[in-house]
């Protein structure tokens, strides 16, 4: 399977009937509605997972060696991350943009 | 070939002469023998379709849109409730721009349950942006499915066939089912400029901000008055094939008439009927039906009726708190003319009450001795 493409088109009439690769999720990014963003405490994470299981996005990613990165273009903020996390390492922090 | 079936069925011939690769219903009274009948073509291979069974109307309009988007002929059929379960499908359908073709059989909504017809079930459709034509015969019902994919496909919007419950879905007609090959003259295969394919994929419908759904809406508007232009070309040529056809709109005697009754779906024959009659009396009454409803007729409902004197206007619906429905259309489509017949709206035939000739020549013997319009005059009300 190829890449999703992106069509590109001046105004109302050089665009396409319908929705259809007005862009795909790669370039629409939601975490701009984010008003609180999640950090990770790495000295006190013990990569388990839980978080990366729990990530409703996903946004949250997992390196080779097991331990969470999170995706700040797709995180919306919600915290669930926080609320599941055993050894309490994610808090949330004020978004400044 | 000439047969004799019941206008259900006239929907399955439709769609089956329009080579439908998907067919995706839930059985609902009065429409389950539309989709009986594909089911059994489907399974004898009379016809080279996938049927498939769902779980309710929602999901037969979300499985059409579905196939649709992937190149595929799609036909679903429904009534009432059914109808209304759909609805946010039908948005869905005509964002999507996949031209599904829908018959519906009018019936009238519940609360207290019944079966029989009323237009309230299509009409609150109106304002999805799904084409609409209402039908009068068994003969224009399976036509206008084979109509409706032809103009659909080129407009890109799905389009529903509406036909009253019992009047025609339960009556036997005979209808002329054409040679195959004919239809295939008339109607290409299915060909959308973007589909659902692995090999050329694409995003659809996804997220879109204000900075381009602005556009996509003005890109349905657009595409619905295309279709008043693809309506007629798409009968014009059906004619040259078939030697029968349909306007967007249909005048019997509107010529010399003074007074001219609008009406559509199956109270036509009837007021076709009672015209001839009142004629042979000397009075000069002419009939408007209003074949497509979505896009309304705008230009062809000004040219017939700016010459008339008094019009009235047949609802089988009724929008709360307003009034009928094409009364309330036909009078903003006249509104900006100068020169404006006045109209009476009249509301009869709920829930399937029988409109009878008598219905009719009481309708025009009110007009004629009103010197006011009234706007919302019911019809054999029970006092």
């Amino acid at each position: 399977m190829s890449e999703a493409k992106k069509i590109d088109w001046k105004g109302v009439d050089d665009m396409p009937e319908m929705a259809v690769s007005l862009s795909t999720m790669r370039v629409n990014k939601t975490a701009s509605w984010r008003n609180l963003k999640p950090i990770i405490d790495y000295d006190k994470c013990k990569p388990c997972g839980i978080c990366w299981k729990f990530c409703p996005e996903p946004a949250i990613l997992l390196k080779e060696d097991g331990s969470p990165v999170i995706d700040y273009d797709y995180c919306k903020g919600c915290g669930i991350c926080v609320e599941e996390c055993p050894r309490k390492a994610i808090t949330m922090h004020r978004e400044e943009r | 070939m000439m047969k004799v079936i019941m206008g259900n069925h006239a929907l399955s011939y439709g769609a089956k002469l329009s080579r439908v690769q998907v067919i995706a219903a839930y059985p609902i009274t009065p429409q389950t023998q539309v989709v009986e009948l594909l089911s059994e073509m489907c399974a004898n291979g009379e016809l080279d379709a996938k049927f498939v069974k769902v779980e309710s109307e929602h999901s037969a309009m979300a499985a059409s849109i579905g196939a649709s988007a992937a190149g595929a002929r799609a036909f679903t059929a429904t009534s009432a409730q059914g109808l209304a379960l759909m609805h946010e499908m039908i948005h869905w359908a005509v964002g999507a721009r996949t031209p599904i073709v829908l018959g519906n059989i009018n019936r009238a909504m519940g609360p207290p349950w019944s079966i029989w017809t009323e237009q309230n079930d299509s009409l609150s459709e109106r304002d999805t942006g799904i084409m609409q034509v209402y039908c009068e015969s068994n003969q224009e019902v399976q036509d206008t499915v084979i109509q409706s994919f032809k103009v659909a496909e080129k407009v890109l919007l799905p389009c529903m066939v509406v036909l009253d419950a019992f009047y025609l879905s339960h009556t036997y007609e005979p209808v002329d089912i054409p040679e195959q090959s004919l239809v295939d003259e008339y109607l290409p295969p299915f060909d959308p400029p973007y589909k659902l394919d692995p090999d050329d994929p694409h995003t659809f419908g996804s997220l879109t901000d204000a900075k381009w759904y602005y556009e996509l809406r003005y890109k349905i508007e657009v595409a619905m008055n295309k279709a008043r232009y693809e309506w007629k070309k798409a009968n014009e040529e059906f004619e040259n094939i078939f030697d029968r056809g349909y306007g967007l709109v249909e005048d019997y005697k509107c010529e010399d008439a003074d007074l001219i009754l609008i009406t559509s779906g199956t109270i036509t024959g009837t007021a076709r009927i009672t015209v001839d009659i009142l004629r042979e009396k000397g009075k000069k009454v002419g009939l408007l039906k209003i074949r497509v409803f979505r896009p309304f007729p705008i230009d062809e409902v000004r040219d017939i009726l700016g010459s008339a004197k008094k019009v009235a206007c047949i609802d089988r619906n009724i929008s709360f708190g307003h009034s009928g429905i094409f009364f309330a259309e036909v009078k903003s489509a006249l509104y900006n003319l100068s020169n404006r017949p006045p109209i009476w709206g009249y509301i009869a035939g709920l829930g399937g009450r029988d409109v009878t000739p008598e219905s009719i020549i009481e309708i025009v013997k009110r007009t004629e001795e009103s010197d006011k319009p009234e706007e919302l005059i019911w019809i054999g009300l029970k006092r």
